[in-house]
């Protein structure tokens, strides 16, 4: 809402305060004010001459030699504008002047003629080319003939004005009306609202003879006709016209001008019909049939539902209620005959059918939202009132009506007890009725007890907590005290899980990785790839929104990979190619075809590492990221949590064949570390990546977070080393396992120390070296036992794996 | 013998002094007090000397060789310090080459405000509670006092995945869960962080997705000033104890009266300037009392249960904090802006 200060005072005293000051109490007492305008803020000098000479120019066509009185000179002016005439009054920039874009004014020669100023056009003087009248839109602008000559043309124009821009929070419609803002202001500035009077003459026709109303809806409880005759079209007054150009409606005509004039005085939308091409003199409100055809305002074909609302003349759709008017019975030079609607249309039927169409105007906006009940006559009598006084209207008698509106005023009790509890202030009552008496509300009052009357404007005021925000507004929030809650006090905490996410963030970033946040939502395509085994397992399919704005982000994620993987593409376009990442966050399964409940949402970590691992390029240390780099960062991050895992050699879709392992704690499958296949690598454009995935939710569940306390061994360990020649294919995870199982209880350790294959091997074998630590923390061990395990394992690898001790 | 004794000890050290080498100092030892040395022979030939003059010349003996010892002692020590410092000058390296790197990796900006937001209101008893990204209608919207047919419950606002199922567009409904479990019987001081969903076409100011941490406060006789009293603590503690707090009047469908929150500016402390637009306040945040229709939906008794809520978001906190310019900066993962956060 564009509020013109010049406008407000017509409602409302604002004194002497600047328009800065004003915006600034205005905001802090609820409505924000976006910004102030000054269209003409820095121009200067421009004042309205009179066209007394205007010629050809001697060398040019186009141009005209005009002769200007400006009241103290006359000035030869050379202009352009294909309207300029004789006789006219303009807007005349003089030598000297600034226009907006501090464009100023020169004398200057024009093909040879002196040039002393320039003939304005409303563009030129700062006002933006959609809301200029069309008449004026080519060209310059008339000043009406009674103007006088010298005057300053900005202030008739009304530019020294400040203009507000308003942003309202849906609850205050009351303030998309002047009326609104000036009580807004009143309250604020503590001054009384002066409000228009609708008084008119009315002629002895009744306007009765002339039409009928008919509603055979529910969704229309007040229709109101007005008829008036002999109206003359022709443009509105300037200062109509610069109050609607300043609240950004575009002048078209004195009636059309007056609607939109009172629509934003009362908040009131109005329609005027052009009454001899309405059809009938039979007005019919009702719901209009399915697939019923109309041509609207704006020369569209518009298909209707029984949804929508229309005005018909009993046969056809005259207009669309609330939303825009039909073309076949639109005001034109024409009119004569105005028939003109005041009307409460239901909120919600107008919102749905200015939905379907597309269609959001200023009426519309309003209905929507619902309108003042009490108003909507009000702002019929009050355009009749100016229709009479600006387009030479007739009046006639009375206004046809249908009328089951409810415009009775709310009543909310308060206590001013309960008032101050709330916002822990101690108002007093005296203070309660002030307030309450600056917002023009009727109260009366008993000791603490206030009884308010809830003006109709105020729909959004219908409990006691609105009247509670009501007072405190207008107390000021700046007012109240900072206090802190009494309540019990409790310890505040993260829980358990939720300082887990933290420990595991920690840790990953120990490591070297840096944390991302990507999209939840990702396309069809990739939400298909890198699933966990164990999450496909549980997935119907991935979860589809159901009108997604992209393909892009139109599928929620099934796994956090392939959207790190696109992070990297992007990184790597960047010439960012060494990469660590990892990312915690919620994938969605649903084991449903058809999502009829909320899909499981599972926390898991993901990384991917790209290009090099270590490089330290003096001393030629560079170390691309493999395999065991990732896989030392999730054994890392899985003691971390006090959980051991297995690892399986493993085959997954879009992962490489030989390079993939699947997790497994405690025998279940909590996800995988692999190298990302060639063929998807090359897809996000990436060099050899590897990633890791892991089910948090479980690991959580599982993880033991106590540690016990074990005893610092006393006595010594004994280690022994053993290199088995094995089958290449023979997994050291494998045979490490049988080693543990035959070793017996006393083996505290065992690693792999080498890993070999080559020269004094025989092909298709592999040497592999353990090395098994010994230890008893009770006592000494003595080499006959370990000697003893020894041969156990022996036996055991030999039966097991085929295994041979390496000569 | 007394005499050739202090020659020789004479001549010993005289010796020691001299020894440029270690090894110089192991011949001088073996020459002179070894089992063939000058010393053991003055020794040996001890029979012939009278009963009182034996021990008198023993033990003169002994002084000489622990007097030689003594010095060679000491004269390999110092030979050896300055034999390691020689080595260890051949050791120098250049100690301006650079160190080898350790892999240093960091949290998400988001994450870094999202956890200083949550200790603070930790640190003021509040738990932190978490809730599904996919909510129902009831709890996204109905339970909030946003019943069926109200504008800002627009498919077109939101990621609907049924008719009853959408992403979620807040964090409140964590606050009506919390509270339903809660079952109206005890007091709620808690905070919600987490990603929220709306139907935004991404740009430098909008992003489909991105992160609110919303807050709750119900017990028996909170006041309004309690909201005023608990924000303005977390923003002299998150911002700076020289910020000021303002409240506006503000709409909000959970909460009457509901506020805004503005900051003092950082860069001009309310005067005005162009990082605040001129205005000298910078918004921060919404919140409000909770609606009664909140409270009783959730099985709290409005007349006997009130409370506070507000809500705020670390992308524009982050924004506003390191002058982030692009929204989208937080879910494009460049490389280079990751790291830039890793310090703070």
């Amino acid at each position: 809402m564009y509020v013109s200060l010049n406008w407000l005072k017509e409602y409302v005293d604002i004194g002497t305060i600047t328009p800065e000051e004003l915006a600034e109490k205005i905001t802090k007492s609820g409505i924000e004010v976006e910004g102030i305008e000054y269209v003409a803020e820095q121009s200067s000098n421009v004042v309205v001459g009179y066209v007394q000479e205007c010629e050809k120019h001697p060398n040019a066509d186009k141009l005209n030699l005009c002769q200007v009185d400006v009241g103290e000179e006359q000035l030869q002016i050379i202009c352009g504008a294909p309207n300029i005439a004789k006789g006219q009054k303009v807007a005349v920039a003089k030598p000297g002047a600034v226009l907006p874009g501090n464009f100023k004014i020169k004398k200057a020669k024009l093909r040879g003629v002196e040039s002393n100023g320039m003939i304005c056009s409303l563009q030129e003087l700062g006002i933006e080319e959609k809301f200029v009248p069309k008449e004026y839109a080519e060209g310059i602008f008339v000043f009406p003939e009674e103007t006088e000559v010298g005057a300053d043309a900005l202030a008739l124009l009304n530019l020294h004005d400040a203009i507000l821009e308003l942003g309202l929070t849906p609850n205050r419609s009351d303030a998309l009306s002047m009326l609104g803002v000036a009580y807004e202001v009143g309250a604020i500035l503590d001054v009384p609202v002066r409000l228009p009077k609708e008084e008119v003459n009315v002629s002895s026709e009744i306007a009765a003879d002339y039409v009928s109303v008919k509603v055979d809806t529910e969704l229309n409880p007040y229709y109101g006709a007005f008829v008036i005759k002999d109206i003359q079209i022709g443009p509105s007054p300037l200062w109509m016209r610069n109050y609607l150009i300043a609240a950004g409606i575009r002048p078209i005509n004195n009636v059309v001008d007056i609607t939109n004039y009172v629509l934003l005085e009362y908040g009131q939308p109005l329609h005027a019909f052009d009454y001899d091409q309405f059809g009938s003199n039979e007005i019919v409100v009702r719901r209009a049939k399915d697939g019923e055809q109309m041509v609207t305002l704006d020369g569209q074909e518009r298909t209707l539902k029984s949804s929508h609302l229309v005005i018909t003349n009993g046969t056809i759709p005259t207009a669309m209620a609330g939303v825009m008017g039909g073309a076949n019975s639109e005001v034109s030079n024409q009119t004569k005959t105005v028939l003109l609607e005041a009307a409460y249309f239901d909120p919600a039927a107008v919102r749905t059918a200015s939905k379907d169409h597309g269609l959001r105007s200023e009426s519309s906006s309003r209905f929507e939202k619902g309108v003042d009940p009490n108003r909507v006559k009000k702002a019929g009598q009050r355009a009749c009132q100016l229709l009479s006084q600006y387009a030479n209207g007739t009046v006639l008698s009375g206004v046809v009506e249908f009328d089951q509106l409810d415009k009775s005023a709310a009543t909310i009790e308060i206590d001013s007890t309960e008032v101050n509890n709330r916002l822990g202030t101690e108002i007093d009552n005296d203070e309660i009725g002030d307030i309450l008496r600056k917002l023009e509300f009727e109260f009366k009052q008993n000791g603490n007890l206030f009884s308010i009357t809830i003006p109709t404007r105020r729909q959004d005021i219908t409990i006691f907590e609105d009247m509670v925000e009501e007072i405190a507004r207008i107390f000021g929030y700046d007012n109240l005290p900072y206090t802190l809650p009494q309540g019990a006090s409790q310890a505040g905490g993260l829980t358990e899980r939720q300082q887990l996410k933290r420990d595991v963030k920690n840790y990953l970033q120990g490591a070297g990785l840096m944390e991302t946040i990507t999209y939840s939502l990702t396309s069809k395509e990739r939400a298909e790839l890198l699933i966990s085994p164990e999450v496909k397992g549980k997935v119907d399919s991935p979860v589809q929104l159901a009108m997604p704005m992209s393909e892009e982000h139109s599928t929620l994620r099934l796994s956090i990979l392939p959207e790190l993987l696109a992070s990297m593409s992007y990184n790597s376009a960047r010439k960012q190619t060494n990469i660590g990442y990892y990312e915690v966050g919620t994938v969605f399964l649903s084991d449903e075809t058809t999502i009829s409940k909320q899909p499981e949402e599972r926390l898991r970590v993901s990384g991917a590492l790209t290009g090099d691992w270590i490089t330290h390029p003096w001393q030629q240390e560079k170390k691309a990221v493999d395999f065991f780099v990732v896989k030392g960062i999730v054994e890392g991050l899985l003691e971390k949590l006090n959980l051991t895992a297995t690892y399986k050699q493993a085959k997954m879709d879009g992962l490489h064949p030989g390079r993939t392992a699947q997790i497994l704690i405690k025998d279940v499958a909590v996800g995988f570390i692999g190298q990302v296949h060639p063929s998807l690598q090359d897809s996000f454009d990436l060099k050899d990546t590897y990633v890791f995935d892991l089910d948090l939710e479980f690991i959580f569940t599982i993880h033991e977070n106590e540690p016990s306390f074990a005893k610092i061994p006393r006595y010594p360990s004994i280690s022994r080393d053993i290199a088995l020649v094995v089958d290449e294919h023979v997994h050291a995870g494998d045979v490490k396992a049988t080693i543990l199982k035959a070793g017996g209880e006393l083996i505290k350790e065992v690693q792999v120390f080498d890993v070999y294959q080559g020269e004094h091997l025989e092909t298709g074998k592999k040497s592999l070296a353990f090395n098994i630590l010994y230890l008893d923390p009770e006592r000494t061990l003595k080499d006959e036992e370990v000697e003893k395990s020894y041969q156990a394992i022996l036996d055991a690898v030999k039966k097991a794996h085929q295994a041979q001790l390496r000569a | 013998m007394k005499e050739r004794l202090e020659e020789l000890q004479a001549e010993a050290l005289t010796k020691v002094e001299e020894a440029i080498y270690l090894s110089d100092l192991q011949d001088i030892r073996v020459a002179y007090l070894g089992k063939k040395g000058p010393i053991t022979e003055v020794l040996r030939g001890m029979g012939k000397l009278s009963k009182e003059e034996r021990p008198v010349i023993g033990e003169l003996a002994n002084k000489v060789r622990e007097a030689i010892a003594t010095e060679l002692d000491a004269k390999k020590e110092r030979l050896e310090k300055e034999e390691l410092e020689k080595k260890l000058e051949t050791e120098t390296i250049d100690v301006t080459l650079p160190g080898r790197p350790v892999k240093v990796g960091g949290p998400h900006l988001l994450t870094s405000i999202v956890e200083e937001i949550e200790d603070l209101f930790i640190g003021m008893g509040f738990e932190v509670r978490e809730g599904p990204e996919v909510e129902t209608d009831y709890y996204n919207f109905e339970a909030l006092n946003l019943p069926k047919g109200h504008p800002a419950r627009d498919m077109q606002d939101s990621f609907y995945i049924t008719e009853e199922l959408l992403l979620r567009t807040h964090t409140s409904p964590v606050q009506a869960r919390t509270m339903g479990e809660y079952q109206g019987a005890k007091p709620v001081k808690m905070i919600c962080p987490g990603k929220v969903y709306r139907r935004d076409t991404d740009d430098a100011t909008h992003s489909h997705q991105f992160t609110q941490v919303e807050g709750l406060y119900v017990d028996k006789n909170v006041r309004m000033s309690d909201l005023k009293g608990v924000l303005n603590q977390f923003a002299k503690q998150f911002f700076g104890e020289d910020r000021e707090i303002r409240l506006r009047p503000s709409f909000f469908p959970f909460t009457e009266p509901s506020v805004e929150m503005d900051i003092s500016c950082k860069v001009c402390h309310g005067h005005g300037c162009s990082v605040c637009k001129g205005t000298g306040w910078i918004e921060i945040l919404g919140g409000g009392m909770v609606h009664p229709r909140v409270l009783e939906m959730a099985g709290y008794d409005p007349k006997e249960y009130n409370g506070f809520a507000f809500g705020m978001g670390p992308e524009r906190i982050a924004m506003l904090k390191y002058g982030v310019d692009d929204i989208r900066h937080f879910y494009t993962n460049d490389v280079r802006f990751l790291k830039q956060y890793h310090k703070a």
